[in-house]
């Protein structure tokens, strides 16, 4: 299952999902407020992943 | 999907779209919409001096950027920055170092204007005196009247702020569920008519690009530092409204871009019937207002 670091937590989770999309879904994350990478680089919604993926995923809402 | 023009991995799909752009074909249309509003509303002009003000996070580096950039290619514009430091121990230490250094590496002039020096208190030493009033109300106040000030010392002809389309859609949607109308007919992509002198105009150039564009072209640009939010965050209001406008986003792609384009096209009848309050001078400090004593003004009083 593929690793999801939530920054803005600062926790880390597994999830069953094969796209970022199912992240999204069953971490309940709005994708309007985040942006996510796999190794440093950007992806999109519909981007594949596989179990050995690690995904950091990025607030987009700054504070003040 | 991949990118639509060059077929690459794509970094984003854009806003209530089917499309997918890579980094360099978003880079290309995320300027391009930034100097297509500046056009547009003719938020910059030959000879304008533009004042970003820069607070180190991801907006106001990535507006800094961009206008940079276009000063660099049409040499009649300049641009410096102005930083405004609140006092905010662990929170704006971080970000005025950010902006430093940022500013260093792209030869930008950085002005600081800080809250101890021009009003003798840090926000922190307000707050902890005053523990009833909220912080971002003060801060707010004191902030607007500082970037004003410190921009007409500075000769400045414009005021620039990395306000995007999700901060002007939660403002619209506030000020029309608190019925206060006469302070929306002072918002748009451009503020002030520039015709006071005591007033520099405001322009807001990433006006029709979303909190998640610009994150993203922040990210891509290595603008993004660690999260980092201020300690007081009040404005609990403001929140409730953005994970309104976000919730109904997801569910309704285009409702931000929908509520800030209707906005658009009533704000002209809007501006006519606010217009015409005369703008007299604060009896104590001398700078603009709307009545007597200047807001800044009522407020040092009432912390003090
Ligand atoms: S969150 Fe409030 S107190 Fe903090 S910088 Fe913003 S306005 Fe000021
Ligand atoms: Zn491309
Ligand atoms: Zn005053």
């Amino acid at each position: 299952m593929p690793t999801i670091f939530l920054e803005k937590e600062d926790v880390t989770k597994t999830v069953d999902a094969t796209t970022l999309k199912e992240v999204y879904e069953k971490l309940n994350i709005n994708s309007t407020t985040v942006i996510a990478t796999k190794n440093d680089e950007l992806i999109i919604e519909s981007t594949k992943l596989n179990s050995k993926d690690k995904i950091k995923i990025l607030p987009v809402i700054s504070g003040g | 999907m991949p990118c639509k023009f060059c077929k690459t991995n794509p970094v984003i799909n854009l806003p209530n779209s089917e499309i997918n752009l890579c980094k360099s074909c978003f880079i290309k249309y995320f300027e391009k919409k930034a100097i297509k509003t500046i056009k547009q509303y003719k938020l910059i002009e030959k000879n304008d001096h533009v004042m970003v003000a820069c607070s180190g996070g991801k907006d106001s580096l990535s507006l800094l950027y961009v206008l940079n950039k276009l000063s660099l290619k049409e040499r009649k514009i300049k641009v410096t920055a102005l930083l405004i430091d609140e006092g905010i121990k662990g929170y704006r230490d971080d970000s005025i170092k950010d902006a430093k250094k940022f500013c260093k590496e792209h030869k930008i002039k950085l002005h600081i204007a800080s809250y101890k020096k021009e009003l003798g208190k840090t926000l922190d030493q307000m707050k902890s005196q005053n523990p009833n009033k909220i912080a971002c109300s003060m801060c707010g106040v004191f902030r607007r009247s500082l970037l004003n000030k410190s921009s007409r010392e500075l000769k400045a002809t414009k005021l620039a702020t990395g306000h995007n389309l999700d901060d002007e859609a939660q403002s619209i949607l506030m000020n029309q569920l608190r019925n206060n109308i006469a302070l929306s007919s002072r918002m748009g992509p451009r503020t002030g008519t520039g015709k006071d002198p005591r007033f520099i105009p405001r322009i807001k150039p990433f006006y029709f690009l979303t909190e998640k564009e610009v994150a993203t072209y922040a990210f891509l640009k290595g603008l993004i530092s660690k999260f980092n939010e201020c300690t007081y965050n009040e404005d609990s209001y403001r929140f409730e409204i953005r994970d309104l406008l976000n919730n109904l986003e997801q569910k309704y792609p285009g409702t931000k871009h929908s509520l800030v384009a209707s906005f658009i096209e009533i704000l002209p009848t809007l501006k006519k019937s606010f217009k015409g309050k005369s703008i007299g001078i604060c009896k104590t400090c001398g700078e603009p207002t709307s009545s007597n004593i200047c807001k800044v003004c009522n407020l040092t009083k009432e912390i003090n």
